[in-house]
């Protein structure tokens, strides 16, 4: 005995579950437009119904993420043992316990409901986190490349153009492929670390937002010795500590760590995003670079690296801010096609590409379609808000 | 012109031979090397006898000498023996390629003429809501990746309404089989083609010598056709040609998904089965296609665009 609800109710009752997200977004829309004159280029986003719609959808995935847990019914993992809910197609009763498996059920009937909530709180990590990190790797490599050209520029851009002209899947079953990356303890004397390939890569690429906050303190503040020593203090510690867990796994005090899968992909993902991070900052660079203001810091003698971080990159911050929206939908499509071939996270996991990797073969029978269809629809909504967002912000900025 | 394109050649070189080092480097770790032994010989085999038998196939010697061995061969045509069809890999790589080949082709003829369409129409009158409408719809195609829409259109096309199939076999090209294949990848790249083609267009449109053409009483549509459309294609021929790198992955999700045994289909298997001959043949390949395309980009941009100094 199956039991199941319509297709109407299916859509109210699925309204009606997000509920914190909802409420978010009103809160956040309408204090967004009370002080929208004090927002400089978000606040004009208003005026943009294109650049809203991406804003909502946006905000709708970031709420989501947020409140993943009062949101799904069911854990991620969670199955339910109540007959008829493998495969169950949408709008389900579960007879044991009343959960509706609003979006059905997939083959170890498991909410598909409950994992996309749980999914987005992973996608919403990894692509930004991954981008932001990307962005700190390219800026830091860009500006000088595009500010001094000469060799630098040549060699930088020679490497940015090989990994470009990888192409990115190969590169991505090369390096998380099991053999690759299994760490092997690697013996320092003081201390033993794990060595893979991945991590390594890992350790080269998140060293890069460390260097870049110190470098930015060492130029702002170099004749405020005592606040210069905090920010550099804090910087240090908070960073290293975050990269010994991080990169090493080895956080001394035991509270930061990832699964040797996320570094691997994390890595992956920030390779694979850098590059076009590099030659857009070095781009902006050498376009910015013939400005007065640059000129006028020059002549006042300010260090390359200040005229570089503190004049040159606040000026290309519009372009910049997005295409960083729109490179954060790249690097979820780039996670959703890791997951897709089976090389992202834990087979398990519901991040979206897992997900649809896991329906796929069930696509081909109209009931049991949804398992794929619904993360597949979930990807395309969040990176269609951020495309959008881009779209709107970008027409924005062009105003002025 | 020459020097140029003489120096764009020497990158290209310079490229390949760093790229096909990487590779080399990845596919030979000892990780590889260990499994390979063990499916190739015994799965229970000692470390003794793993040992011996890399020897013994010559995956001992120093890594530039394999590495040269490989690329002379490599340079001769001769890629060597594929350890999972049984074949000479340069066998099953023409073959394969074949096979994309044909996709490619029709992707090509579907996405071309359809992003330039629509990108002309759009940038033809900035603002219109023509504009506005197929703006927003090539960046809703541009935001979503092939194993989204491949799986919409299996399901609706397929699953429920039953017009297509959703297999492509190599054996039997017809319109049923090959639709959604191609559909799937066209409709990606079509919207950023078609959003650079509306920016390139729309800023020809505002250009002096468009205004001149029309103040001289010549129709809209003569001025679009005759005048405009030549300038503005420039930008989108560079973006075409680039697009190859980025198609390859689409090839491989395509052809996986819709189990089409074409040239992306056999990456899988020769990544999931070690088959590290085959796989440094397709990882060549593919990096002479990306590169060469990159470099017709160049060259063909500096062609078209006089205003380009090559220096």
């Amino acid at each position: 005995m199956v039991e199941t609800i319509g297709t109407g109710e299916i859509v109210i009752q699925s309204i009606a579950r997000f509920w914190p997200t909802w409420i978010a977004m009103a809160v956040t829309l309408s204090a967004g437009y009370l002080v929208r004159e004090r927002l400089g280029m978000f606040g004009r986003l208003y005026g943009s119904r294109i650049g809203m719609a991406g804003l909502a959808l946006v905000l709708f995935w970031v709420f989501t993420a947020i409140f993943a847990d009062q949101i799904a019914v069911m854990g991620p993992l969670e199955q339910s043992f109540t007959f008829g809910m493998k495969k169950a197609p949408p709008g389900t009763v579960d007879l044991k316990n009343g959960v509706v498996f609003l979006w059905g059920g997939d083959n170890l009937a498991r909410d598909v409901f409950s994992r996309i909530v749980h999914g987005s709180a992973i996608v919403l990590v990894i692509a930004p986190a991954a981008t932001l990190i990307a962005y700190m790797v390219g800026s830091t490599l860009g500006l000088p490349a595009g500010y001094y050209i000469g060799w630098i520029d040549t060699v930088m851009s020679f490497l940015a153009n090989l990994v470009l002209a990888f192409p990115v899947i190969l590169l991505f079953y090369l390096l998380v492929t099991p053999e690759v990356n299994r760490p092997v303890p690697v013996d320092l004397g003081f201390v033993t670390l794990p060595w893979s390939i991945p991590i390594g890569m890992a350790a080269f690429f998140f060293i890069f937002p460390i260097l870049f906050l110190s470098l930015m303190w060492f130029t702002k503040y170099e004749k405020d010795r005592t606040r210069l020593s905090l920010y550099l203090a804090v910087t240090l510690a908070v960073g290293l500590w975050l990269y010994s867990g991080l990169v090493f796994n080895a956080d001394p005090l035991g509270v930061v760590g990832m699964a040797p899968n996320e570094l691997n992909i994390f890595a992956a993902v920030i390779l694979g995003s850098s590059p076009g991070v590099f030659r857009i900052v070095r781009g902006l660079t050498m376009d910015i670079k013939t400005r007065d203001y640059v000129a006028a810091a020059q002549t006042r003698g300010e260090r390359p690296w200040y005229i570089m971080l503190w004049e040159i990159l606040p000026n290309a911050r519009g372009p910049l801010i997005v295409d960083f929206c729109l490179r954060i939908g790249y690097t979820t499509i780039l996670l959703g096609t890791l997951g897709f071939f089976g090389l992202g996270l834990q087979p398990e996991s519901p991040d979206w590409g897992s997900m649809i990797n896991h329906g796929r073969s069930f696509v081909r029978l109209a009931e049991t379609a949804h398992m794929s269809l619904f993360p597949a629809i979930a990807l395309m909504s969040l990176v269609l808000g951020l495309n959008l967002l881009a779209d709107g912000l970008r027409e924005e900025s062009l105003k002025d | 012109m020459l020097m140029f394109i003489l120096r764009r050649i020497g990158t290209m070189l310079a490229t390949m031979v760093a790229l096909t080092l990487i590779v080399f480097y990845l596919v030979t770790l000892p990780g590889n090397l260990e499994k390979l032994a063990k499916t190739e010989g015994e799965m229970r085999m000692t470390d003794a006898e793993v040992e011996s038998w890399l020897e013994k196939e010559g995956f001992n010697r120093p890594f530039l000498v394999q590495y040269s061995e490989w690329i002379g061969n490599t340079v001769r045509g001769d890629m060597g023996w594929s350890r999972v069809f049984r074949k000479p890999v340069s066998e099953v790589i023409g073959e394969r390629l074949g096979y994309t080949g044909i996709l490619m082709f029709w992707v090509m003829a579907v996405m071309v003429p359809g992003a330039l369409l629509i990108g002309v129409l759009a940038g033809m009158k900035e603002g219109s809501g023509l504009d506005r409408t197929l703006t927003v719809g090539s960046v809703a195609s541009t935001s979503a990746p092939e194993y989204v829409t491949g799986i919409v259109f299996t399901v609706i096309f397929a699953s429920a309404l039953g017009w297509f199939k959703g297999v492509a076999s190599t054996r039997s090209i017809t319109f049923e089989n090959f639709t959604l294949p191609v559909m799937t990848m066209a409709i990606y790249g079509m919207g950023y083609i078609a959003r650079m083609t509306r920016a390139s267009m729309a800023e020809v449109m505002t250009s002096q010598y468009i205004r001149t053409a029309r103040l001289k009483g010549l129709g809209f549509r003569t001025v679009v056709v005759k005048h405009a459309l030549r300038n503005a294609l420039i930008a989108p021929f560079t973006v075409i040609m680039l697009q190859f790198p980025w198609l390859l992955t689409g090839v491989v999700i395509v052809e996986t998904m819709f189990n089409y045994k074409g040239f992306g289909f056999t990456l899988i298997e020769a990544a999931g089965n070690n088959d590290i001959n085959l796989l440094l043949a397709i990882s060549w390949v593919a990096v002479i296609v990306v590169l060469l395309t990159q470099l017709i980009s160049d060259i063909g941009y500096a062609y078209l665009n006089p205003r380009i100094r090559v220096s």
